[in-house]
């Protein structure tokens, strides 16, 4: 993983999707200095590689308020992971507490902003990101549904269709949701649109994608977001 | 003289009795009592009800082994499913291991509210999803919220970092995660820290957890959790 991020091949003539690190980028230019963050685990962990040079304090659900980057063979301290479980440094000014504190944190509106991955996103807001059934398989929802309720910002990040091309992006979400009309905004590989009172409004698309074309890739209706 | 000091695993773990309720502290390995669990796999109690943040992974660590022993009949839980959480995935599709599943932050206020004597409090996380099936709904000031219980237990297992003979603990960075709260919300709470130190040499300010929440101590200086260092961003 690099800051510079590598450019993802065109799929249609003259569009460049962003590749996960310029769409991890893109949001990253939108958070403030002072903010503090939570980052899912996954994709929205790159967000963390694009903050550099601001202050922006990240919060980990396991008790880290300050947490810094992946940890190296030099850096390693054991007693020290993320909410993936990877270990982390911290950075100066960090803190820790306990379980009931982080969520008490999250639950309680501390969290300037939260991002997390979704398999869905509906135009109202609602999300789903933990479980793709409630029949098959083991489910497992760790801090989710707290975070989607809590922080005073859900911004997601995720690809803008599923690898078979279907839209992620929906009037209304099929799998079991995460939390309802919980979602302010949403960054693809495509597009950054907001959740308005009418749906998604376009703020932002990749280079060379036409309205048309967003709209052809997307589930639910689309609006410019007017300035 | 308040010595809450025990020689061995095996004293640390008697008396704990089938059907009890039984906390486990730690985010994955880290704060995590392994060696309490191992001692609670020779001890032999069954029937249990365990509560923790995960269901271990792989088939070696004492936590997987007092699964796939049988010895639990239900596990609540927020992340059972982990890389490697063979076992549990095993069990619980045979139908051998019940699973309720939490939300991690209803998972942890559940356990303090236990702790500091409330028996129930109003949440909004879950609030329109699968998991409020079956719960109170309330609405209070145009939002809604669950009414979640608390969580009491028989045995809190707990790993620190320092403890003295009164049981005052200290925790290690993100070890801290669910212990203090645990420690909090059992009958018994078994401790297995790193470091002994004498009375006093941790500062009144330095304590996490003061020791009238802890009733057993011993000594387990293993070193610490795996390094799991990331191998790609």
């Amino acid at each position: 993983m690099t800051a510079t991020a590598a450019r993802a091949p065109a799929t249609a003539e003259g569009v460049k999707p962003w590749s996960r690190a310029q769409a991890a980028a893109r949001l990253a230019q939108d958070i403030p200095e002072g903010w503090c963050v939570n980052l899912g685990i996954g994709f929205p962990l790159l967000v963390s590689n694009f903050v550099k040079g601001r202050e922006v304090i990240f919060q980990s659900e396991n008790g880290i308020i300050g947490m810094g980057g992946l940890a190296t063979a030099e850096t390693i301290e054991p007693w020290l992971v993320n909410a993936g479980k990877q270990n982390v440094n911290l950075v100066k000014g960090a803190s820790i507490v306990h379980h009931a504190d982080s969520f008490g944190m999250i639950r309680g509106g501390h969290i300037d902003l939260c991002v997390l991955g979704a398999f869905e996103v509906a135009a109202d807001g609602d999300f789903a990101n933990w479980t793709t059934s409630l029949t098959d398989g083991v489910p497992a929802v760790g801090g989710a549904m707290d975070l989607a309720v809590g922080a005073k910002r859900l911004w997601i990040i995720m690809d803008h269709t599923s690898k078979d091309g279907r839209p992620k992006l929906l009037e209304r979400c099929d799998l079991p949701l995460t939390a309802p009309k919980a979602v302010t905004r949403v960054y693809t590989n495509l597009a950054v649109l907001d959740v308005g009172p009418q749906g998604f409004e376009v703020l932002d698309m990749a280079p060379g994608l036409t309205m048309e074309e967003l709209q052809a890739k997307t589930g639910a209706p689309l609006r410019r977001k007017a300035s | 003289m308040i010595d809450k000091r025990v020689k061995s695993i095996a004293e640390a773990m008697q008396g704990i009795k089938d059907g009890s309720t039984v906390m486990f502290g730690g985010f994955g390995a880290v704060g995590h009592p392994a060696h309490l669990i191992d001692g609670l796999i020779e001890q032999g109690a069954k029937d249990l009800t365990l509560v923790g943040n995960n269901a271990g992974s792989g088939r070696v660590e004492p936590l997987v082994r007092l699964l796939a022993a049988g010895r639990v009949r239900k596990i609540i839980c927020s992340f059972p499913r982990s890389a490697g959480s063979v076992v549990f995935d095993e069990l619980h599709k045979a139908g051998r291991l019940e699973l309720e599943l939490v939300p991690q932050g209803t998972l942890a206020e559940r356990i303090r509210a236990a702790g500091a004597g409330i028996p129930a409090f109003y949440t909004p996380t879950a609030y329109g999803t699968a998991l409020a099936e079956g719960k109170e709904v309330r609405e209070i000031n145009g939002r809604h919220y669950l009414l979640e219980h608390a969580i009491r237990a028989d045995v809190a297992l707990v790993e620190a970092y320092q403890a003295d003979r009164w049981g005052n603990l200290t925790y290690k960075l993100s070890g801290r995660n669910f212990n203090p709260i645990m420690a909090m919300a059992a009958s018994l709470t078994i401790v297995q820290s790193q470091h002994m130190v004498e009375l006093g040499d941790i500062g009144p300010e330095d304590v996490h957890t003061p020791g009238v929440f802890v009733q057993r101590v011993v000594h387990v200086p293993y070193g610490g959790p795996a390094s799991n260092l990331a191998t790609t961003g």
